[in-house]
């Protein structure tokens, strides 16, 4: 049995890789790790390749016990990493010994940590992606103790090379840069330069589908129905109460709601690691 | 066309409207434009990670900046030679073994002025096309009905819609292909597999597939 044993899976615990590109006109969201930089980091100190699946676990942590000895990583939400019940570092390749268990304490910043484990985490893909879906269920089921994750074959080596991106603080109050959106005609005049003035902050419901924020009711003045259209990630959806929702990697792919600004791509790892409560605010992006 | 790359409706196109650095908004005239326009930008491989019809836009996700300029051509080239009053595209025929015996039968039968028997004639007659999906993997929204059968969705949504459920919101049909919440007026169900990952074709009513619900 080489398979790792998952322990403890508190929070939601999902694999996620690059998700699911092209399948967006049959109803499939994208999926894949929120906070992609970090999920790329981990899966580059390991040695690993640009497609294997990491562990995103949110807020609470997750344990495992290794079933074949291999080099771990994690990155994203600081946590503390423990083998055996010794600390070891986030951020650095670990290797961690068949039969060890490994165990990622609760996030004590953010709230997306990744795990990615030499050979890659091996369930079987479906439709080319080991991504769970959490909105249409397309994917690998969440992570749940009991569970037997498969891992790739690695080499034993310690992975060698220099790995940028180590280090560094964690940010602090993100300035999410947005374009204006596509439906900007059917708010208030001015409703965008109020969304970039507006102090505003992470509601208690942020999942992999959107980030919900609070704070004054942006106004629409165009309450038709808009007919469905295509949705992108990062696209600032305003649904009736007003109350802007930032789309993220698992949201649906039409949908009906205006959208006044979008989010650039570089910014939704930020927005991932946004814990309720949380302060956020938004600024114009300079024209390309 | 002014800055915003809006324009008056001409050869079917509406407008083209940036959605961020890296995806373009389509607007044209009706589903059957958003079709054909998205049936076209694959058959010309467009420089887009995705093309998604909508009820009247297609929207081209993932195009990179150096390629921005030939999706835009390849969006002009189709308006050059679109005709008004085209056709839906010539997509096979999936038939649909329904029992109608949903909820909502009623209902709808006498928002029609007819009886449940007619109102399945008239669900029965009608040759839906898939014009895109959304809502759900698989879920397809199938344009057919005139705007004279539309129906409101329910007031208050039911928590929980079994798979196969058929059902009416507006003038569209569709069908559940998971177990899910739902404001659609049921008419009946079906034991099509709506959806299925591992199948060649994962979405059975993927965009452009014609739709008969035949009675089971």
């Amino acid at each position: 049995m080489t398979g790792w044993t998952v322990l403890a899976a508190d929070g939601l615990v999902t694999l996620q890789d690059r998700g699911r590109p092209g399948l967006a006109h049959l109803g499939v969201p994208r999926a894949g790790a929120l906070d992609a930089p970090a999920a790329a980091l981990a899966r580059r100190l390991v040695g690993g390749g640009v497609d294997d699946a990491v562990l995103e676990a949110t807020l609470a942590g997750v344990a495992l016990r290794a079933g074949s000895s291999r080099w771990v990583a994690v990155t994203g939400a600081p946590c503390a990493v423990a083998v055996d019940g010794r600390p070891v570092g986030h951020g650095r390749a670990v290797r961690v010994p068949a039969g060890s268990e490994l165990v990622l304490g609760p996030a004590r910043a953010g709230v997306r940590s990744y795990l990615a484990v030499g050979g890659g985490w091996a369930d079987e893909p479906v439709l080319g992606s080991r991504s769970t879906d959490t909105l249409g269920g397309v994917g690998p089921p969440p992570v749940r103790p009991g569970r037997v994750l498969p891992v790739g074959p690695a080499d034993p080596a310690p992975p060698g090379g220099d790995v940028p991106g180590v280090g560094g603080g964690w940010p602090g109050e993100p300035l999410l840069r947005v374009d204006p959106g596509p439906r900007l005609d059917r708010f208030a005049a001015g409703t965008l330069g109020r969304l970039c003035a507006t102090a505003w902050s992470a509601s208690g419901d942020a999942d992999r589908v959107g980030l919900r924020l609070v704070g004054p009711a942006l106004e629409r003045v165009d309450d038709r129905e808009l007919p469905s259209e295509g949705m992108v990630a990062g696209a600032v959806q305003v649904p009736p109460d007003g109350r802007p929702v930032v789309l993220l990697a698992d949201h649906p792919t039409t949908g009906g709601y205006p959208v006044v600004a979008v989010v650039r791509a570089a910014e939704l790892a930020a927005c991932a690691q946004l814990r309720p409560g949380d302060p956020v605010r938004f600024s114009r992006a300079p024209r390309a | 066309m002014d800055a915003a790359g809006r324009g008056t409706v001409s050869g079917g196109l509406a407008g083209v409207v940036e959605v961020g650095p890296a995806a373009l908004l389509v607007e044209v005239a009706d589903a059957t434009a958003a079709l054909d326009l998205a049936a076209h930008l694959r058959a010309v491989r467009v420089p887009a990670v995705e093309v998604v019809p909508g009820a009247c836009t297609v929207l081209l996700d993932g195009v990179a900046r150096d390629d921005a300029a030939a999706a835009r051509a390849a969006v002009a080239a189709w308006a050059a030679a679109w005709v008004p009053g085209t056709a839906p595209p010539d997509g096979e025929v999936v038939e649909l073994p329904t029992v109608y015996d949903g909820p909502d039968l009623d209902d709808v039968a006498a928002r029609w002025g007819t009886d449940r028997d007619g109102a399945v004639e008239r669900h029965t007659a009608t040759v839906f096309v898939s014009a895109f999906c959304g809502f759900a993997p698989g879920f397809a929204y199938l344009a057919g009905l005139g705007d004279d059968l539309a129906v409101p969705r329910l007031a208050t949504p039911r928590t929980a819609v079994p798979p196969g459920s058929v059902g009416l919101a507006g003038a569209w049909c569709g069908v559940y292909p998971t177990r899910s919440p739902g404001g659609w007026r049921l008419l009946g169900r079906t034991d099509a597999l709506l959806w299925d990952p591992s199948r060649d074709r994962p979405a059975l009513l993927a965009p452009g597939t014609r739709v008969r619900f035949v009675p089971a």
